[in-house]
């Protein structure tokens, strides 16, 4: 009986998930197979298939993918050496890679677009110890710069609060056990932060594969990604239902993506090939 | 008497300026049970992870079959560990972690499955191959952690208060399990405990530890019945412990009262603590004892009664097969044989005592 | 001896790769020139003008009303799913376990378009849209920080609290809370920090005319971005490193008292 009661504590959530998570899907769902007359059709979801598009998500794939990689193998070897410190606080991590979020993330990627810049700052102390300057400005790399910058401590923390969670004892086991440093990071450390790395990659790889506002700051205008194709069809061409139909295709990919992820950790996890 | 498979010499250890180990001289013979028994803090555990290459000692030397094995890591030693928490690999199946080690030592397919089947049913699991390490109970954790360890066919195995995370039964259980399985493998067990009656049934040898000190070495009969300090003689069973004086040789006196006791070469006039087991009193008539008192308390404990005498103001705990009423008036007696007489300590820190095993 | 150098360095790498924009949007809102790239003298007059500045304050005010209004309705609705959630048998956990996530993994654009679809069916777009579609991202923070901290010992003693005859309410107060409150405060900070960085949700549920810090950074972005935001920001920024500073000076004092006891 008591179980019941405190089971009702969710009830007010229940019913937002169903007004403000399940109602609006369904909506875009209904956009997305209709016209704009409300008549059935499937034009709006294969318009994927149109060279534009279809251009637009696999750079977006591609981008997203870099940048997944770039940050995994940024944040691997941060997380292991922030481990090492053995500081008892990890609150304090946390904290340093959270602080700057709250200042605008698009302010942020402005700054980094001066310090780019062509006369920046970093190009003035290349130039100055006598390299060549870079201007990757207005490229598809400075877009993959960008999101790095910006999804960084999403790969971070999940990796870093895995490795923490490893019990010394374990590590000394597998030393008892005959083990080199490099058999107790590739046996023991990887498989253990499995689940961190995932979720670093999930957290990395959807807004990476969705965004439109660091195409657009950094991009120049030149590289269209698929989050600005359905940003452009809502509020530029007005065409709601294109903009639903890319958004299904959208998340039908992220979904996807996810469970091949899920799918391929499973079988890794359960016979670990020598 | 084995050989000596391994001996620590004149090791420090100390961490954040805390000494730990001061001038440790210990070894620890073939083929034997050997258990550092004391108190939490006291150093057994660091010197079980000095030996298992955990930890280097600040200074001093650890052989093993004569060789320096002092400054070589873990996964170059012939010993393998059971840890205090088990310390399995959650991320594999049962056969998995058994075969950890063997596969680092490249041995066949073939050899790698039959030793998991051997040490399987060695700790008594057979048929448990594929299981998840969750899916197990602690008592059977423990199992496969030991079971992973002893594949290796190391000629020690190190032992971290293997059963403290286990209940009585289970433990007490696990206690023959171990007896049993040293026997099987003919290795040597090193066991680090705070549990007397752990090592008093398990161990060929005890060595007592204190404050980073040995206190004593000896069979666990020769720790129960001589204990050689007041030390020992408290953590190892309950025990009565007066201040005393020497007189003469077989001659103490205590709470008021002189008594004839077996001890000499003690001088004359000399403080000591006389040190009396419950067991070895007898409860008597007032007068023919060398003291008498009044019954506080009476708590039937099965095997015995464990009772409480307030005599000369000291409380004096007595066990006997015989019931005697709270209130009662009773004599206590007990043999000059059963009088154990021990030098004070120096200071409050307990030193180190003679080291010969 | 070099291994600790190296990283040494890495670490400083990474560091300066998260702070330097912050560094120079700093720097910036201090430079007495409108350009973006040449020094023109120390001023505080950035400062000054923010104040007199309306469209930046009211986005400003705009900002921190959703931010706070949306963090406290998540945070209450968020822990009160989590209790309710922390009570449930496995299937109905995993169900709302499931729904919990959508909004977490979902792109923010398609979150943003599918509110923005409802909202615009049902009533129109406007302050109070951005609220409900706020609160609709961040709840899931919420139960996600909580629910962790009611798997303990907390179930078995709030029924033994009961059990002596404390009302639920004073059960709840006296047991759960103090088991949960870190996860709440730490499910509220999250809340306040996402939405307050939030962008394409906003974007996508505001109506005309309402602007939030981020969207109006954005439609500056074509025209130039006036140096009286990076004035703001800093303030911002400077803010929220006290705040977490403070709170990580309180709880370590907590830590130290709770080694005491």
């Amino acid at each position: 009986m008591r179980k019941l009661k405190r089971q009702l504590c969710a009830g007010p959530y229940i019913v937002w998930i169903i007004g403000f998570t399940v109602l609006p899907i369904l909506m875009i769902l209904y956009y997305a197979f209709t016209t704009p007359e409300h008549r059935f059709t499937l034009e709006n979801v294969l318009s994927i298939a149109e060279p534009i598009h279809l251009k637009a998500l696999l750079l977006s794939v591609r981008l997203a993918l870099e940048c997944t990689v770039l940050c995994l193998l940024l944040s691997y070897p941060l997380a292991m050496i922030l481990n090492g410190l053995k500081i008892k606080r990890q609150s304090f991590i946390v904290f340093i890679f959270v602080l700057p979020m709250w200042m605008n993330f698009m302010l942020r990627i402005l700054a980094w677009q001066m310090l780019l810049s062509n006369n920046g700052i970093i190009n003035s102390i290349l130039q100055a110890l006598g390299f060549s300057g870079v201007s990757i400005l207005n490229t598809p790399a400075a877009v993959v710069f960008g999101m790095v910058y910006d999804f960084l401590p999403f790969m971070i923390l999940p990796i870093y609060n895995s490795l923490v969670r490893i019990r010394s004892d374990v590590i000394e086991a597998a030393k008892d056990l005959g083990a080199s440093n490099m058999i107790v990071f590739f046996r023991i450390i990887v498989p253990l932060t499995m689940s961190g790395v995932i979720s670093g990659v999930i957290m990395v790889f959807v807004p990476a594969l969705t965004s439109f506002v660091i195409s657009d700051l950094l991009g120049g205008g030149k590289v269209l990604l698929i989050g600005n194709v359905i940003e452009q069809s809502f509020m530029q061409g007005m065409n709601w239902n294109l903009g639903s139909g890319l958004s299904i295709v959208l998340m039908v990919f992220v979904i996807a993506s996810m469970a091949f992820m899920n799918s391929h950790t499973k079988e890794t996890e359960g016979t670990a090939v020598w | 008497m084995g050989k000596k498979l391994i001996e620590l010499q004149h090791i420090q250890k100390s961490y954040n300026g805390t000494q730990i180990l001061d001038d440790l001289n210990i070894y620890f013979n073939e083929n034997k049970f050997l258990t550092l028994l004391g108190p939490s803090g006291c150093g057994k555990t660091t010197t079980l992870r000095l030996i298992g290459g955990f930890e280097k000692p600040d200074s001093g030397q650890i052989l093993f079959d004569g060789k320096d094995i002092t400054m070589l890591p873990p996964n170059e030693r012939k010993v393998n560990t059971v840890f205090q928490k088990y310390a399995l690999f959650t991320h594999m199946t049962i056969a998995e972690n058994i075969a950890f080690g063997l596969k680092i030592s490249k041995k066949s397919k073939a050899y790698i499955n039959d030793k998991i089947k051997y040490a399987l049913k060695l700790v008594n699991l057979d048929g448990y191959e594929n299981r998840s390490v969750d899916s197990l109970s602690g008592g059977q954790q423990q199992r496969i952690a030991i079971a992973r360890a002893i594949v290796n066919e190391p000629k020690v195995l190190l032992l971290d208060e293997p059963l403290g995370a286990l209940d009585l039964k289970l433990r007490q259980d696990m206690q023959y399990e171990l007896i049993r399985l040293k026997n099987e493998l003919g290795i040597t067990f090193i066991y680090v405990t705070h549990d007397q009656e752990e090592a008093l049934t398990m161990s060929d040898t005890i060595a007592v530890m204190n404050q980073g000190y040995i206190q004593q070495i000896g069979s666990p009969e020769d720790i129960y019945n001589e204990p050689c300090n007041a030390f020992v003689a408290d953590f190892i069973g309950d025990s009565n412990i007066i201040d005393g004086v020497m007189l003469a040789d077989k001659l103490v006196s205590f709470l008021g009262i002189r008594h004839a006791c077996e001890d000499t070469g003690f001088g004359q006039k000399q403080p000591v603590d006389v040190v009396i087991r419950p067991e070895d009193i007898e409860l008597v008539a007032p007068d023919e004892g060398f003291l008498s008192g009044d019954i506080t308390s009476v708590i039937f404990k099965g095997v015995h009664y464990e009772i409480e005498v307030l005599s000369n103001g000291f409380e004096w705990l007595v066990h006997t097969t015989r019931f005697f009423p709270v209130g009662a008036h009773v004599g206590l007696k007990v043999i000059p044989f059963n009088i154990q007489i021990m030098h004070k300590p120096e200071s409050s820190d307990e030193r180190a005592v003679g080291l010969d095993a | 001896m070099v291994k600790k150098g190296i990283q040494r360095i890495y670490l400083i790498f990474i560091f300066l790769f998260l702070y330097l924009p912050i560094a120079v949007l700093i720097v910036l809102s201090f430079n007495d020139s409108k350009s973006r790239v040449s020094w023109g003298g120390f001023t505080f007059d950035w400062y000054i003008r923010l104040f007199e500045s309306r469209s930046i304050m009211n986005a400003f005010y705009t900002t921190i009303f959703i931010t706070l209004t949306s963090a406290v309705i998540a945070t209450i609705l968020g822990t009160l799913a989590a209790i309710g959630i922390g009570a449930m048998r496995k299937k109905g956990k995993a169900v709302m376990l499931g729904a919990t996530n959508i909004p977490l993994l979902n792109a923010d654009i398609v979150t943003g378009i599918s509110l923005m679809l409802l909202f615009v069916r049902f009533t129109r777009l406007g302050m109070s849209t951005v609220l409900l579609a706020h609160i609709t991202f961040n709840i899931p923070y919420v139960i996600l920080n909580v629910l962790p901290k009611l798997n303990g010992l907390s179930q078995n003693t709030y029924e033994a609290a009961l059990d002596l005859g404390a009302t639920p309410l004073y059960a709840f107060y006296k047991i759960v809370w103090p088991d949960i409150r870190p996860g709440v405060f730490s499910g509220f900070l999250m809340a306040m920090t996402m939405s307050l960085d939030d962008f394409s949700i906003t974007y996508f549920t505001k109506g005309a005319g309402i602007h939030t810090l981020s969207t109006m950074i954005y439609t500056e972005l074509r025209k130039g971005i006036k140096p009286e935001m990076y004035a703001l920001s800093t303030i911002l920024f400077l803010i929220a490193l006290i705040l977490l500073l403070l709170m990580n000076y309180r709880s370590r004092e907590d830590q130290i008292n709770e080694r005491r006891t």
